[in-house]
């Protein structure tokens, strides 16, 4: 094993790890700003205990996502120098501005969050909600962004440097805008709402089940169900022009994805497969003519294949093949336990459906499945690009580390990250049996503690 | 003044920040098992537990700065310092977990384990900050793109070793002082004998690095010869550490805790006025192969959009981190939320 595969399993687990925290950050930060605009306009105080309850919960993820984060400010460093002198320039003044204010929003606000229900107006928590959601949102801003033009570069031109050829900033606004990073950015944030929607469900279906919190757990499986079955026809229109963009500016991804080794009129599209990478074979259920309908919106035109693209820039095909198949599936999973939700709901039978419960609180896992498979779909699927068509992830790489510093690391990070999720776990494990707090107790303050100190005891 | 100097000064602040912030917590962490009680104990953590990982935070911007404004320093610290920034990050996230797992359960002996944790952690980040400065100083072999190409060892020389020594005494006095403004009763006793021991054991280990910089680093004087008026700074640090036992016999801990966060200051200016304009000295033909902010920053025009930004935001995390801390003023108390 070499360091640039090293590296690159170090880099995929620090971010996949980092990547559990964010998007329920970002999710719940938005059934914050659901719930207590409920409870503003009703007055109605189930709606005050909900959000009382999520903010806790908001809070502990935070935590995690700042210590995991913590890892991501080095990684590009240590393990891809070469890689950050060459995107520096490019990425610099971007990361500065969602590093200041995407912090700022979103923990400056936490505080009043947590405490403020007794020292500010209603209003002005309220003003504070929406604020730290803004700030969670904003946070993924950059980092898709910047992401985005690792796909789809624009705005810059390359120069050359005592230290060889770098990228430089020539539009702010053309690299923010890269032609990718509008539409990856809508896909990003609805997973991350669906996060939001799912992790919501399946905790009020454990009350369900449980007999405990009933009203505040019917409220929540209602605003769950609806939020997230909205949330997945949105996706259903966003993956499209996603993966229309991805045909457009990366055809050997979009082969890859579905394994298009030939480039054929009527191109099908593979419901389940596996690919067979020596035969260069696919073997799967598969439906003609759905991928040139998908792209080009007539039957005929074919999709290009990997015939067409030189052999040595093929990304993996069979796992990029099996990651947005996985992704792609958890979608369809999702969609029925919403659509079988939404219909028992509207009959007033959900509660007795515990065959549904049961599914229900275990599909908070659905929307992680999709993302961690997704992101690691459409970053194998622009290998061997680090940059695509400009840096291969081979240039990029540190040049003064060996194998065993980096196999060192690994195993640092994974004992380390072992102990972090076990007391993720734990945590989130005990907040939610002790449930949603009796409004009378007013301890704001220590819980405000709590929350500075990345949420301990109550 | 062009950008480059700007965005130079910019960083110095965060990293100013870091050292007072994060500072005082890592030198409690490195007090730590000095406490006697278990009482002592809960009040040490206390004393840091609302504001530890918002100071950490300034370590962030520190590194994010130094991507954004100077990536080249980014990237050849980064990978050249590989195995001691493991280390640093080891000690960054073990802390976090002993802090956060130490009042889980009241066994005494799962509580020993997280103390023990707690407290090297903190020494091993402290030591290991100051090692990496250390190298920085006294410079670190890079070839003529930039790249570090010593060895893992070489980190370990007798200078940075010093060094590291010296930051976790640094360090260590400042917790102490943070922890004297900050407590009451027979725990207050208890660390107001350590102030005196911590500013003995920072006094030496300053006078060696001092010494050593002197005959060891003449990169690092030059500018004294220059400039003799800067010999005033070590001078005046000397003599804003003698007044801290002054004030603590006066019970002015609050002031003491300022005269500290002075002499850090003027200890990170005198680093900053001995390298400038370097960042990273080179041991190999220093002239052309040094890091200095002009051959490592980013274009004019990210620059320019960088202060910006900085311009706007900082003020405002500045203002909010003032909030926080006149929220958790005063004396801990240990009540049914604490650790």
């Amino acid at each position: 094993m070499d360091v640039l595969f090293l590296s690159r399993i170090q880099f995929a687990i620090n971010t996949c790890f980092h990547y559990l925290y964010p998007p329920i950050s970002i999710g719940i930060g938005l059934m914050l700003v659901i719930m207590e605009g409920l409870y503003l306009k009703t007055k109605d105080p189930k709606y005050k205990e909900m959000t009382t309850f999520w903010i806790k919960i908001f809070a502990l993820t935070f935590a995690l996502g700042v210590a995991t984060g913590l890892v991501q400010t080095f990684a590009f460093g240590t393990n891809w120098s070469r890689y950050s002198r060459f995107v520096g320039d490019v990425f610099g003044s971007a990361l500065a501005a969602e590093g200041v204010f995407a912090f700022f929003l979103e923990a400056g606000f936490l505080g009043i969050l947590l405490f403020g229900w007794e020292k500010v107006g209603p209003k002005i928590h309220y003003f504070a909600t929406i604020c730290v959601c803004l700030g969670a949102h904003f946070s993924a801003v950059w980092i898709v962004v910047a992401n985005s033009w690792m796909h789809t570069p624009a705005g810059f031109h390359i120069v050359n440097s005592p230290t060889g050829p770098r990228a430089e900033i020539t539009n702010f606004w053309e690299m923010i805008f890269n032609p990718s990073a509008m539409d990856r950015l809508c896909h990003v944030t609805i997973a991350c709402w669906l996060t939001g929607a799912f992790f919501v469900i399946s905790v009020g279906a454990y009350y369900l089940l449980k007999q405990k919190h009933l009203v505040i757990a019917r409220t929540m499986i209602r605003l769950g169900l609806w939020f997230g079955l909205i949330c997945l026809v949105l996706q259903l229109v966003s993956g499209d022009s996603s993966a229309r963009i991805v045909a457009k500016y990366q055809p050997a991804k979009l082969a890859a994805f579905e394994g298009i080794y030939k480039t054929v009129p009527h191109t099908p599209i593979s419901v389940i497969g596996w690919v067979d990478a020596k035969k260069e074979a696919v073997y799967s259920i598969a439906i003609p003519s759905a991928l040139s309908w998908l792209t080009y919106r007539n039957f005929e035109t074919p999709v290009m294949g990997l015939d067409q693209i030189p052999r040595d820039e093929w990304p993996n095909v069979p796992v990029v093949f099996q990651m947005y198949h996985i992704m792609v599936m958890t979608w369809v999973v999702m969609f029925g336990i919403a659509v079988l939700g939404v219909w028992y709901l509207r009959k007033n039978k959900l509660e007795h459906k515990k065959w549904l419960l049961w599914p229900m609180i275990f599909s908070v896992v659905l929307p992680h499945i999709g993302q961690q498979c997704g992101w690691i779909g459409t970053e194998i699927g622009r290998q061997p690009w680090i940059v695509y068509k400009i840096l291969k992830t081979s240039d990029g790489v540190s040049t003064n580390l060996v194998a065993p510093q980096v196999l060192g690391s690994i195993i640092m990070f994974i004992v380390i990250y072992l102990l972090l999720f076990g007391l993720f776990l734990f945590l989130l494990d005990r907040k939610i049996k002790h449930g949603p707090e009796d409004l009378d107790q007013k301890h704001d303050e220590l819980v405000y503690r709590n929350v500075m100190t990345g949420m301990r005891n109550e | 003044m062009s950008f480059e100097v700007l965005w130079y000064v910019v960083i110095a602040f965060a990293i100013l920040f870091y050292i007072i912030l994060d500072g005082f917590d890592l030198g409690v962490g490195a007090l730590h098992l000095f406490g006697k009680t278990d009482l002592d104990r809960r009040t040490f953590l206390n004393a840091i537990g609302p504001v530890w990982d918002g100071n950490e935070v300034w370590i962030v911007i520190v590194m994010g700065g130094l991507f954004a404004g100077f990536p080249n320093v980014y990237a050849t610290l980064f990978s050249g310092f590989y195995n001691l920034l493991m280390f640093l990050i080891a000690g960054l996230m073990f802390r976090a977990v002993a802090i956060e797992f130490r009042s889980k359960r009241e066994s005494e002996s799962w509580r020993r384990l997280w103390d023990r944790v707690f407290c090297f952690a903190s020494i091993l980040v402290a030591f290991v900050l100051g090692v990496l400065l250390g190298n920085v100083i006294e410079g670190i072999p890079l070839d003529d793109q930039q790249n570090y190409v010593g060895s893992f060892s070489d980190f370990f020389r007798p200078y940075p070793l010093l060094v590291g020594i010296t930051a976790v005494a640094l360090f260590s006095m400042h917790g102490a002082i943070y922890l004297a403004m900050k407590t009451e009763g027979e725990t207050h006793t208890l660390v107001r004998h350590w102030i005196g021991r911590t500013i003995l054991f920072f006094i030496l280990c300053y006078v060696l690095t001092t010494a050593a910089t002197l005959i060891y680093m003449p990169h690092m004087t030059d500018c004294c010869r220059d400039t003799p008026l800067l010999v005033v700074l070590p001078l005046l640090s000397f003599a804003v550490i003698l007044s801290i036992p002054y004030l603590i016999k006066k019970g002015n801990d609050g002031w003491a805790f300022v005269a500290s966060c002075g002499s850090l200051a003027i200890l990170l200016a005198l680093f900053g006025i001995g390298t400038f304009p370097n960042i990273v000295y080179s041991t190999v033909s220093p002239e052309t192969n040094s890091l200095t902010i002009f051959n490592t920053s980013s274009s004019q025009k990210t620059l320019g959009i960088l202060l910006i930004v900085v311009a706007i935001g900082i003020p405002l995390v500045i203002a909010y981190g003032w909030w926080v801390y006149r929220i958790f003023r005063g004396k801990v108390k240990i009540e049914k939320s604490s650790y």
